[in-house]
């Protein structure tokens, strides 16, 4: 039976009081993800908001265990986790790395490749929220054409982001997926299948910020469904590369167009000196894209 | 007073609740559910229950009728949003305190 | 590659190994469970010995074949703190490619096991041996040995992990590069069974326990922040003054340590720096690693020109020995350190913290400093003695001043 709001499991592994902002996406996706491992898991957190989430010494806010790494290393830290547990002989618990998009894309990239490529037993999210959000929304190598930044503070960026999950998908693991906070249930059905399946798993996991994307934070919820909507960001799963859309793109794909991006960026301040050249190439990448996955979708 | 009471020779931190404080004190407004509205009040067993879900705080508890732990709900506005029966809205502390001068 | 070079010689277990290999036959020995290394010139056999040892089944350990150095040590950390033992191996860049790990590993106290094959640092690129790249980390909060000769590698390597197991601090063991790591000569390999009588297994202080979560290396803030049981916990400067002071506890720790091993294999290491002649002298050499037996040559021929010299080869640099030193010194005039390495714009470090060591004691000797065997130039005992020599010849009573250091080279 699919999980619900009736349904699912009542126990919380995020206590209230923490130090992320009010109507944080990452709050949202980090409760279901723990929630989906039933806490049995270690965790292993790169310089990020996350970090802010866990708290300070000597209180955290989360009850499962977790080792706080330095920024370019979360993939090596989760090796070293996965290569200690099974030198020791402990099993049962799922090692989760939990980085940003600035520790997945950029900085953490390199680790993140290598152990995917020694297929490395364990589960890497990819929590994104399209900057460098926690010193403060800096560009990330995931933030999109057109956006404001601290660091493309006028002219916005001036390349479009990069495609983190197929450049992942390309190692050849066994489990890829994207999902979005905006959809939890979704979110946690994926990391419930991602969390029986052996070899490196990698879930890229939207986030809307909204202090760094400049919307009201009670809209978080509304942006990142209109993200789905626009097909800025599709909802999938790879598993041993059978590609299969869900949730509300899988939905979108039956019945409808996708609307039009320009509703999605109009409403984030981050947008708002963006070019009608840059919508234009913004609606062209996402609508090539959406037909690559519907021809995907099609063919699996 | 020094801090060798402290056993720890590293970063070791246990959890708790309230890590930031009591983190109701960061909001300007608070949510109140009408129960007229509210579908599992209406309906007398679980249901809907979408606050809960999309909660992020977890401060929301499945209870008829729902019950909100204001000592650290953030009022970030996000249940309202999500409230399939618009059962929710937002009141200004200053409307519900109109007293308190802090 | 298979071990072509160990031949056991009658009864006893000596083998003829090469610094690498010995430092592998350590690790081995040690029965190290997760082993992550990336390689670079000249620590790569050790990481292939023990690729070869896991792959026979002769090593029962994870072996990880990591991408870089960084995250070789970020393995090694996180396998720590789960509460396995660790080891990794490097050089010069390897080394500073991880040096942010360095850091991190110290200030979580960890008792992780790094072998550094010294080799100089680039620019310009130099695959061969100098001790900068090791020195250059000295701040990082890591024990720091250095071994003069093969056997020296493998004892301490195993020293090591029962250091490092009892004070949380990991440990890092330097040997030349070269000179040491690819250069054959005897070794005593002990035995399987007596270095696991040696070697209790880590209890680590670390527990990642979904039954009992604790989080690691959160944010700390500049002050003492109260726990949610009301007890005042460390503020930032505070954990790092528990790992100075583990450092300066180490020596009793180290000693003991050494004294233990002399106990059970017959080769005491109860001394944080060798003494050779040192009681009658009053001319000290200074000097680490291989150089250490170098200055023996130097000193034995200076001792035939009628000169009373001794060596300090010093075997701790971290932490450093001030009182054994000020004590090795009480009867020197003159001490000539020989370093190989620099640190840029003012002097060798073994240089400054013998000095360091000596201010505020009652020793007034002469103090001169001479770098030596940078990127590999090899360095002769003539050229110690002609070193010693000039110093005689310059020296003015309490003269502790030449500006900088003096050079062995052709500039």
């Amino acid at each position: 039976m699919k999980t619900n709001a009736v349904n699912m499991t009542e126990k919380e592994y995020l206590l209230p009081g923490n130090r992320t902002c009010p109507g944080c996406a990452l709050s949202l996706a980090y409760r279901h993800i723990l929630k989906a491992l039933e806490g049995q898991a270690i965790v292993t957190v790169p310089a990020s908001c996350l970090t802010v989430l866990h708290g300070m010494y000597p209180v955290t806010s989360v009850t499962v265990p977790c080792v706080n790494t330095p920024f370019a290393s979360t993939a090596a830290s989760a090796t070293g986790l996965v290569a200690g547990l099974k030198a020791l002989g402990k099993k049962g618990v799922t090692v989760l790395a939990i980085a940003g998009d600035g520790g997945t894309h950029d900085i953490g990239i390199q680790a993140l490749s290598a152990a995917a490529e020694r297929q490395t037993d364990f589960l890497y999210i990819c929590y994104d929220n399209e900057g460098y959000m926690n010193t403060g929304n800096q560009r990330s190598g995931s933030t999109p054409l057109g956006a404001i930044s601290g660091t493309t503070p006028i002219l916005g960026k001036q390349q479009n982001q990069k495609d983190i999950t197929a450049i992942i998908e390309a190692h050849g693991i066994p489990y890829v997926a994207t999902a979005n906070a905006s959809y939890p249930l979704d979110l946690y059905e994926k990391v419930r299948k991602a969390k029986a399946i052996r070899g490196t798993r990698f879930i890229h996991v939207f986030i809307p910020c909204s202090p760094g994307w400049d919307f009201p934070f009670s809209d978080t919820i509304k942006i990142g469904r209109l993200a789905v909507e626009t097909g800025w960001v599709i909802l999938y799963e790879v598993e041993d590369g059978v590609f299969r859309l869900t949730a509300a793109s899988e939905s979108l794909a039956k019945r409808g167009n996708l609307k039009p991006l320009r509703e999605y960026l109009r409403e984030q301040g981050r947008f708002k000196n963006i070019t009608e050249e840059q919508i234009n190439e913004l609606q062209d990448w996402v609508n090539t894209r959406w037909k690559r996955c519907l021809d995907r979708a099609d063919n699996s | 007073m020094g801090t060798r009471d402290c056993q720890h020779i590293s970063s070791e931190s246990s959890p708790a609740i309230g890590e930031a404080g009591t983190t109701g004190e960061w909001r300007d407004s608070f949510p109140v559910i009408d129960p007229e509205k509210c579908l599992p009040v209406r309906q007398k067993k679980p249901s809907c229950f979408l606050c809960w879900l999309y909660c992020p705080e977890a401060v929301i508890s499945r209870t008829i009728p729902i019950q909100i732990n204001m000592e650290y709900c953030k009022g970030c506005g996000i249940c309202t949003q999500v409230c399939p029966a618009h059962a929710i809205t937002m009141v200004l502390e200053e409307e519900f305190y109109p007293n308190e001068t802090d | 590659m298979i071990l072509k070079n160990k031949k056991m010689a009658k009864k006893t277990s000596t083998w003829i190994l090469d610094g690498n290999h010995a430092a592998a036959q350590g690790v081995k020995l040690s029965r190290v469970q997760v082993v992550a290394a990336y390689p670079i010139t000249p620590q790569s056999p050790v990481t292939e010995t023990l690729s070869e040892f896991v792959e026979r089944g002769e090593l029962d350990a994870e072996y990880i074949a990591v991408e870089s150095e960084h995250s070789a040590l970020a393995v090694c950390t996180s396998a720590s703190i789960v509460g396995a033992r660790t080891f990794t191996a490097t050089s010069a860049h390897g080394l500073a490619y991880m040096h942010e790990m360095l850091h991190w590993a110290a200030g979580a106290r960890l008792p992780v096991v790094l072998a550094c094959v010294n080799r100089a640092m680039g620019a310009p690129w130099n695959v061969l041996n100098d001790q900068q790249d090791s020195i250059s980390q000295r701040d990082t909060g890591w024990i720091q040995i250095y071994a003069r000769n093969n056997q020296e590698i493998i004892d301490s390597i195993i020293q090591a992990y029962k250091i490092a197991e009892s004070v949380y601090v990991p440990v890092m063991v330097c040997y030349d590069g070269y000179v040491l790591s690819h250069t054959e000569m005897p070794v005593d390999v002990p035995a399987q069974k007596d270095v696991a009588r040696f070697l209790p297994p880590y209890k680590p202080h670390t527990i990642l326990d979904p039954a009992n979560p604790k989080n690691y290396n959160l944010v700390t803030l500049a002050n003492p922040r109260v726990n949610a049981e009301g007890v005042l916990c460390h503020g930032y400067m505070e954990l790092r003054y528990l790992l100075q002071e583990a450092l300066q506890n180490s020596r009793e720790t180290i000693i003991r340590v050494g004294r233990e091993f002399g106990e059970l294999f017959g080769r005491s290491y109860a001394n944080m720096f060798w003494e050779n002649r040192l009681n009658d002298a009053d001319v000290v050499i200074v000097a680490m690693g291989s150089l250490a037996l170098e200055a023996i040559v130097a000193a034995d021929m200076l001792r035939g020109a009628g000169h009373k010299v001794g060596v300090l080869g010093l075997r701790v640099f971290r932490p450093f020995p001030k009182v054994d030193v000020i004590k090795a010194l009480e009867k020197s005039r003159l001490v000539v350190v020989f370093d190989k390495n620099i640190s840029y714009g003012l002097e060798g470090a073994t240089c400054s913290e013998i000095k360091s060591a000596l201010y505020g004691s009652s020793v007034r000797a002469v103090i001169r400093n001479f770098i030596v065997g940078l990127g590999g130039r090899d360095v002769k005992a003539r050229e110690l003695v002609d070193a010693v020599n000039s110093s005689l010849l310059s020296m003015k009573e309490g003269d502790l001043s030449k500006e900088y250091p003096e050079w062995i080279c052709d500039i």
